[in-house]
């Protein structure tokens, strides 16, 4: 039944309606003469507020609030993948056609097509007792992915028809199950509310990390599948590069990046880069397996605040088809700023620094649909959503409620430094400050996959990084001459280790991505480095010598060494630390 | 709709305060619509629509609210959003704040009427600007670089020649080998008269003006006005850019002055402050004015931005720059302790940066070994720096010799490489050889960002003039 209030009052993107009664919290509807999209977000007596995700210039008290019986809803099936949407949704690229260059309101896109046909091959049959993610069907939907159609999660029974392998459209039906409320046919498009996260059986402990190919996170502060990551950072640390790197290079089966917020130009290059990049492990466009959505920080508030509920259900439709998903959002603080702002037009009474009450039990909810989880289903698959958050905080300050409500759910936390971008020191992570909790839940992977002392050399590099943080106090004081010569070659190691190891050129073709077998070699040979120079120095050899010994420059080149190449390059540094200590 | 009811006048104020006025018993009003004001002596004042409840509409009246009173201050509504007629006729002219001719010449007969909130561009349309602009100012073009479509504040603070620099980047502004049609859109509010001179006389002395388009909001004009001059001048420069395919630099100043009316306004309404007392959706206002920046796919013009903000006590983490850090694409700071020198320009290039400076240097742009020069002298600057501290404790003596070169390095990169004349106009290529020149004080062994081939054909033969 479609209810219509009338407008009575416009305040930027929140407006009042009266005569709404029998509409539901966060119903969609349609608003005004131009059928603006918004969602009804608090209710009282027969008034509604609605927070509009489109300009409300112009619209008048009086206008009509036509409600459409449901949530603010996603579309899912083939057609997702590859595509950029805007944060209610809406293909980018339909857009355009519709209203040209700049974003006309009220424009009416469908996120997927109703029209393309997909090639549908069945894969259970007729007779089969079906439940809530079992496997229907597959859709090649890109080169790089390979869509399950499943049963949606509400629906059991047995299966009474299903197509046999073709053509169809998302809205052609393709089965039908008889359930214990008697028949349901069963469509390749599916709607699910984005408020709502979609079901699992079980939770699992993440002890697989997501390999990204930058050394500081993979090697030092780990994030596990089905982790959540955050990335706090004043502006100018290189938050956007760090969280583009990611959605490029970690091993997941699907990357989700959500622009909340974000600056037009910046998604313009994610938008014109990836569909040119290919994944270093299949060679298929990086596009092939990425859904962008873009909002950008002109675009409307309220849509601003939708955006990551987009982004995150469309993660879990993914998921519960067994798939690794990583999602990045950057940033979570428009999202929760979008929130401050609404909630400030709502008149609602602010917490702290302004933002609403209920700040830090949306922030969780939305971390918490992260997860590596048992899929529901007959056969339940695992699978996972590794969310990472960017968050911004003002005047770089981290004690500001967004990143401090993110730190007590999140269990990475990168902390981007300033004054190491300012040095241009990227990825500008602080390798004091950054901790990962999953590094003993990993290490089983890296003892397995890499090499049996993987935990001791990184925790051996940890050591000398923060023993460096304590020399530097000193030579602050004193002058590094001042030090014994085993510190001062202490410090040549541990500048390695900074500018060597956790320095990673994202614009080299070689030194953005670094496998996981190289980090390791890479920082065992510069702690074969230090144990040379100690055992040099411990037999004399003045510091002076082992400083300008000729092998650093190799050490301080080895990360641009392509991988086919490194195996034999690393053997002959290695060779050569060992040779020129002991001839110094 | 009911346009019988739109033209109404209404002389039902209900109460004046501050910068807003209450009208009540309206009828048929729209949100953001535009209203006429006729004050009870005469005087014509227009405003704005900031909120409609039933038939109660609160306006924030642009020209200011004295002499209004709630027996006979007429208010009719116009039913049209703000707009701004737009010419081609508009450049060299001179306008107020709120878009009307204030240098004794006619009106402009507009070729279109164009709403001055604009629409967001959409993400898919845009092109990636990558197009080098050089500004002739070492600082700028070799380590901070400007591209067509960027929006690149500076950070100053009171006192420093902010407004030097821009004029000097609005004089030597040019992107090599395109000869496109340039203009220059100059929005400026709050500044004071002897400022808005400034600026003036520099145009005119340069034979600039004819390319220059000015809106001037100046201290003594009310303040609600600023909230508009933005919008008009990005406006007047979508049209210029996108219609008419000119490449036009927006000169917004002082964006302080803006915040500060927003302020104004937020307060007089009200609403719930968020940091410092500016209101929540600050954020989403510097937004709207900012991302206006930017390159359409398939069309000729272009929108370069360059706000000029002045940061209160030299705060870079105060609100202002701190929401227009995240928006822009990176951001020139100016420095006390360079000024003080008396170094011009006193461009900081440590905490400064070009986010879309990747995409505009290299080769066929720039110079291949651009980036490679730009990233060692900033760390090798950055080093220097922070041994200056030690050498404060510890006296110059107890350094290595290493220690000393970056020490010397620091120095002749302020005097040399940061400091430049007024008129200087440096080409890419001397700045490049230029950084060479002074990378020749450190030991080659320290020359780490740098590839070897690059070392091997430029550190020789700096101070001449390659390609």
């Amino acid at each position: 039944m479609i209810i219509e209030g009338k407008i009575i009052k416009i305040a930027g993107p929140v407006i009042v309606a009266d005569g709404m009664r029998g509409t539901q919290m966060y119903e969609m509807v349609r608003v005004g003469d131009q059928k603006l999209i918004g969602e009804i977000i608090e209710l009282e007596g027969d008034t509604a507020t609605i927070q509009v995700y489109e300009e409300t210039a112009g619209i008048e008290p009086g206008q009509v609030v036509e409600s459409t019986g449901g949530p603010l809803s996603v579309e899912l099936g083939p057609g997702v993948m590859g595509s950029i949407f805007d944060g209610i949704q809406r293909p980018l690229e339909l857009i355009k056609k519709e209203s040209g260059d700049f974003i006309a309101r009220g424009v009416d896109a469908p996120s997927i097509s109703k029209e393309k046909k997909w090639t549908f091959k069945p894969v259970a049959k007729v007779g089969d007792k079906v439940k809530g993610g079992d496997v229907l069907g597959e859709v090649q939907e890109t080169s790089a992915v390979l869509q399950k159609i499943l049963v949606p999660p509400t629906i059991e029974g047995e299966l009474t028809q299903l197509v046999s392998e073709g053509e169809y459209t998302v809205l052609e039906d393709i089965a039908k199950v008889k359930t214990a409320n008697g028949e349901e046919s069963i469509q390749m498009l599916q709607k699910w509310p984005v408020r709502k996260g979609r079901p699992y059986t079980e939770k699992l402990d993440p002890n697989i990390p997501l390999v990204t190919g930058q050394r500081a996170q993979d090697t030092f502060f780990s994030v596990a599948k089905g982790g959540a990551a955050a990335i706090p950072g004043p502006f100018g640390s290189g938050k956007t590069v760090t969280q583009q790197q990611l959605a490029k290079w970690a091993d997941a089966d699907i990357v989700i990046y959500i622009g909340c917020g974000e600056r037009g130009n910046e998604m313009t290059e994610v938008l014109s880069e990836f569909p040119f990049l290919d994944d270093p492990k299949t060679g298929n466009p990086i596009m092939d397996r990425t859904v962008l959505i873009a909002n950008t920080s002109n675009m409307p508030v309220a849509a601003r605040e939708a955006c990551v509920y987009t982004g995150i259900t469309i993660a879990e439709y993914y998921r519960d088809q067994g798939y690794d998903v990583a999602l990045m959002a950057d940033s979570t603080s428009r999202w929760a700023e979008a929130m401050r702002e609404i909630s400030g037009r709502l008149e609602e009474m602010p917490g702290e620094e302004g933002y609403p009450a209920y700040l830090a039990s949306r922030l969780a909810q939305f971390y918490e649909r992260a997860g590596r989880v048992d899929t529901i289903g007959t056969d339940p698959k695992v699978a996972s959503i590794t969310v990472v958050g960017a968050v911004s905080p003002p005047g770089g300050d981290l004690s500001e409620p967004v990143t401090q409500n993110t730190l007590r759910i999140c269990k990475v936390f990168w902390a981007l430094d300033a004054s190491l971008a300012d040095r241009r020191h990227f990825p500008s992570i602080d390798w004091l400050q950054s901790y990962s909790l999953y590094v003993d839940s990993i290490q089983a992977w890296w003892q397995e996959n890499v090499a049996s002392d993987w935990r001791a050399v990184r925790d051996e590099a940890m050591v000398l990084l923060q023993k460096e943080a304590e020399l530097q106090e000193i030579v602050q004081l004193v002058g590094p001459d001042a030090l014994p010569e085993i510190d001062q070659a202490t410090l040549e190691t541990t500048r390695m280790l900074r500018e060597d190891f956790l320095q990673q050129n994202a614009f080299d073709d070689v030194d953005t991505y670094c496998a996981p077998a190289k980090q390791y070699k890479m920082l065992q040979t510069i702690l074969l480095f230090q144990k040379d120079a100690i055992a040099a120095i411990n037999r004399g050899v003045p510091i002076q010598k082992i400083v300008a010994l000729p092998v650093k420059e190799d050490i301080a080149k080895m990360k641009y060494v392509p991988e086919d190449e490194f195996e034999a390059k690393i053997d002959q540094i290695q060779a050569d630390i060992t040779k020129q200590c002991s001839e110094a | 709709m009911n346009t019988n009811i739109k033209t109404r006048e209404y002389t039902t104020v209900s109460e004046v305060s501050g910068p807003l006025m209450v009208v009540e018993g309206v009828d048929g009003v729209g949100y953001n619509e535009i209203v006429d004001i006729e004050t009870p002596n005469g005087e014509k004042r227009s405003g704005q629509v900031l909120e409609v409840t039933k038939d109660v509409a609160v306006i924030q009246v642009f020209e200011g609210t004295s002499d209004l009173n709630t027996k006979n201050t007429k208010t009719r509504f116009t039913g049209e959003t703000a707009k701004i007629g737009v010419s081609r006729d508009m450049m060299g002219r001179i306008f107020n704040g709120i878009g009307k001719p204030i240098d004794g010449g006619p009106e402009i007969i507009p070729d279109e009427e164009l709403d001055i909130n604009g629409a967001p561009m959409n993400p898919a349309s845009r092109e990636f600007p990558e197009e080098f602009i050089q500004t002739g100012i070492s600082t700028i073009d070799g380590m901070n670089t400007l591209v067509r479509g960027q929006k690149l504040p500076i950070f100053s603070g009171s006192g420093m020649p902010h407004n030097d620099l821009a004029a000097q980047i609005a004089r030597q502004a040019r992107v090599l080998g395109d000869d496109t049609e340039f203009a220059v859109i100059f929005a400026a509010m709050g500044i004071t008269h002897e400022e808005a001179n400034f600026f003036m006389r520099d145009f005119e002395r340069t034979g600039a003006l004819e390319k220059v388009t000015v809106f001037m909001n100046l201290a003594d004009d009310p303040a609600i006005e600023r909230i508009l001059t933005p919008k008009m001048a990005l406006t007047t420069a979508e049209y210029f850019a996108f219609t008419l395919g000119m490449q036009v630099l927006v000169i917004l100043t002082d964006m302080t002055n803006y915040c500060e009316a927003l302020r104004e306004i937020s307060a007089a309404r009200d609403e719930v402050p968020g940091r410092r007392g500016y209101p929540g959706y600050m954020y989403t206002d510097l937004a709207n004015i900012y991302e206006r920046a930017g390159r359409i796919a398939g069309k000729e013009g272009s929108i370069t931005q360059m706000p000029i903000l002045v940061m209160p006590q030299d705060d870079i983490t105060h609100p202002i720059p701190d929401l227009t850090g995240y928006i822009t694409e990176g951001q020139i700071v100016l420095g006390r302790e360079l000024y003080r020198k008396g170094i011009y320009p006193p461009v900081d290039v440590l905490p400064s940066l070009s986010r879309l400076m990747s995409g505009g240097i290299g080769e066929e742009k720039t110079r291949k070994d651009h980036s490679g020069v730009s990233d060692q002298l900033y760390s090798a600057y950055a080093e220097g720096r922070e041994l200056r501290d030690l050498v404060a404790v510890v006296g110059e003596e107890a350094l290595t010799e290493r220690d000393q070169k970056f020490l010397e390095f620091a120095q002749a990169f302020e005097d040399r490489f940061i400091t430049q004349a007024k008129d200087e106009d440096r080409t890419i290529f001397e700045t490049l050889d230029l950084g060479w020149d002074l990378l020749k004080i450190l030991p080659r062994t320290e020359l780490k960002r740098l590839k070897d081939e690059f070392i091997e054909e430029f550190l020789e033969r700096s101070g001449v003039n390659v390609e």
